[in-house]
């Protein structure tokens, strides 16, 4: 059982005039197992707790604290935070032009598990993978994500997480700009991780749509750089009908 | 009205075709280095070769592999095809064209695609010229490497006659001494639907200037100039290519990489295209994309283009010099790829490009080794 606990988390990102406060003291818990959803209008941070957690450099955290299972996260560097276990499947996933994509899983992988995969499994591993995910054999021998269709990305994003097996992955907007099928396929690749390794996710979302397929066992609301409200899955129905202008109203107010 | 006059001596070259050629070195003027092809050129450190005695004798040379329909031997001066493919267009061409013995013939005849490679590693220190000229016979196709290694003075004119519908593949790879210094001159001409594909790799030497050009005189003739470089601290890496549209329907694709680390990494890229008034239905499109790996290093990057018909299908050019792709490095980092690593695999990756075109899979190896092998070494340094 692995704990990821997140407590008073501020941030700031530098823009070009000044600096911006965006996280204001978030709070959250998240265990091995649980499925956390995080939905809340645009602007409000969603993506800037994404990549705080997994330690983007644009993002400066003035408060608070990150433990994975008591370690200090924040004092990792973003690829140790990887090593330790935690796992980010970007909004926007970046090409990186003449790397192809075999050659970076395995390296990905022999970085994650301190040694290089078996030759004799790892290939049949990445096949499977890739077909679960209905990915065509030949993405394996194309650049990272160079070429990619929207929908691709995405599932190479997938690929990655169920094949590096975190203990917590957060998924940032996955399922934007994807058809229904696609978000199908998607969604029964994080529930395979889920089921395979009981790792603990972080969903993060502005619309209830994915909730669909992958079940939350809880539900925050995040407006103005904070948790607003939590609850259970019954909470997403609620917003569902009655959108965020509820909770953004009472945070201008504040 | 005030009329500004400047030098009036001062003839301006008005297009690329008509730089002044001549194979005396002394017809061309002493080097300044104000001079606009020599304008990022340290030619204080060429004197020994645009000013000094040069032997003339000929470069040595290993040819490995028994590839049927290539043969190498040496030709007079007088040899009609010398002089074939181009002239001299600077005083250090000149000077290597008015000092050389023989030159190297190295002649193409077969049309299997076989791959033949040419070493030259034993050039020495003392100041020297070399005249090779690379004939293709019509229709024959053949990838020819030509390997530099060791330590060298040396000035040199490459011509490549590149017969009708034939496909060449060269690859130069300057691997030199830090020591080295090499100016060269390669003059492609192409015949009526001939391709060639010109592949440039600098990785060693203290200071190299290669200046590639295609003359694309036949009908439907195309050509292909790639070049990868990697300029640690203190190397001066220069390459100017220049591909003149002649004929009609003719292509050309120019793309240039290079990698730059350490204090006074210096590369130069000029790029020129000259799409001439008969060269109706060109497609041209040239680039060139450096990556500064550290501070303290340079690159220039000057593309040119010149139409001189109105009826072509594409005249392009782009530039682009940059640090590391934060985002690149992150998402490999996000990954738990540690810096260092993520760092050669985005530069491999950015070289990859070009290195993978030469379409000889135990020389892409060794050149990606190579360019793994400079990283490192930066990396300790």
């Amino acid at each position: 059982m692995s704990v990821l606990e997140i407590r008073d988390l501020k941030t700031t990102v530098k823009t070009e005039q000044d600096v911006k406060e965006i996280l204001r003291g978030v709070d959250l818990t998240v265990k091995s197992g649980e499925v956390h959803a995080i939905m809340g209008p645009n602007g409000s941070g969603k993506s800037t707790l994404a990549y705080t957690i997994a330690g983007h450099p644009k993002y400066t955290v003035t408060g608070g604290t990150i433990t994975l299972d008591g370690e200090n996260v924040l004092a990792m560097t973003a690829d140790q935070r990887a090593r330790a276990g935690l796992f980010l499947a970007m909004q926007y996933p970046v090409e990186i032009p003449g790397v192809t994509n075999t050659n970076f899983l395995r390296t990905a992988k022999t970085a994650i598990d301190g040694t290089a995969p078996s030759i004799r499994t790892w290939g049949k591993d990445v096949t499977a993978a890739m077909d679960r995910l209905r990915m065509d054999s030949s993405f394996a021998s194309r650049n990272v994500n160079e070429g990619f269709s929207g929908g691709e990305k995405k599932r190479n994003e997938i690929l990655q997480l169920e094949l590096l097996r975190p203990k917590f992955a957060v998924l940032d907007e996955t399922d934007s700009g994807l058809d229904v099928d696609a978000l199908k396929i998607v969604s029964e690749g994080v529930n395979r991780a889920h089921e395979a390794t009981g790792l603990g996710i972080l969903l993060i979302t502005h619309y209830t749509r994915i909730l669909r397929y992958i079940h939350p066992d809880f539900v925050h609301v995040f407006v103005a750089g904070r948790v607003a409200e939590e609850g259970g899955p019954e909470l997403a129905d609620r917003l569902e009908d009655e959108g965020y202008d509820r909770y953004v109203a009472a945070a201008s107010a504040n | 009205m005030t009329v500004i006059e400047t030098e009036p001596s001062f003839i301006p070259v008005q297009t690329r075709s008509e730089r002044p050629k001549s194979t005396i070195r002394d017809d061309f003027a002493a080097l300044t280095g104000r001079e606009a092809a020599f304008k990022y050129t340290p030619v204080a450190e060429l004197s020994a070769l645009s000013d000094g005695p040069l032997d003339g004798a000929p470069l040595p040379i290993r040819v490995s592999g028994d590839a049927v329909g290539f043969a190498a031997s040496l030709i007079e001066r007088t040899d009609e095809r010398i002089g074939g493919a181009g002239l001299p267009e600077d005083r250090l061409s000149a000077a290597a064209w008015q000092a050389f013995d023989k030159a190297q013939l190295l002649s193409i005849t077969g049309e299997d695609a076989q791959t033949v490679t040419v070493v030259r590693d034993s050039a020495g220190a003392a100041p020297r010229a070399a005249h090779t000229v690379i004939e293709v016979a019509p229709n024959a196709r053949a990838t020819l490497v030509i390997e530099n290694s060791g330590d060298a003075q040396l000035t040199e004119n490459v011509e490549v006659l590149v017969g009708d519908g034939a496909h060449l593949t060269l690859v130069t790879v300057q691997q030199w001494a830090d020591s080295a210094r090499h100016v060269a001159s390669h003059f492609v001409r192409a015949g009526r639907d001939a391709t060639i594909t010109h592949i440039v790799v600098t990785l060693g030497g203290a200071l190299v200037r290669l200046n590639p050009s295609a003359h694309l005189v036949g009908d439907g003739s195309s050509a292909q100039l790639l070049g990868a470089y990697f300029a640690d601290a203190g190397q001066h890496l220069e390459h100017q290519v220049y591909v003149f549209h002649e004929g009609p329907h003719t292509t050309s694709r120019v793309t240039y990489k290079g990698a730059l680390q350490g204090k006074d990494a210096h590369t130069v890229w000029i790029g020129d295209v000259l799409i001439g008034p008969k060269a109706v239905g060109t497609d041209s499109y040239e680039q060139n994309r450096n990556l500064v790996l550290t501070e303290g290093a340079r690159a220039d990057s000057v593309p040119n283009l010149e139409i001189e018909t109105g009826d072509i299908i594409g005249a392009g050019h782009a530039s682009a010099t940059g640090r590391f792709d934060d985002e690149q490095l992150f998402y490999l980092e996000s990954r738990g790829i540690p810096e260092e690593e993520a760092r050669r695999l985005v530069v491999r990756g950015f070289l990859a490009e070009i290195v993978q075109q030469i379409g000889v899979p135990e020389l892409e190896e060794r050149l990606t080794s190579a360019i793994e092998a400079e990283l490192s070494e930066a990396s300790v340094a």
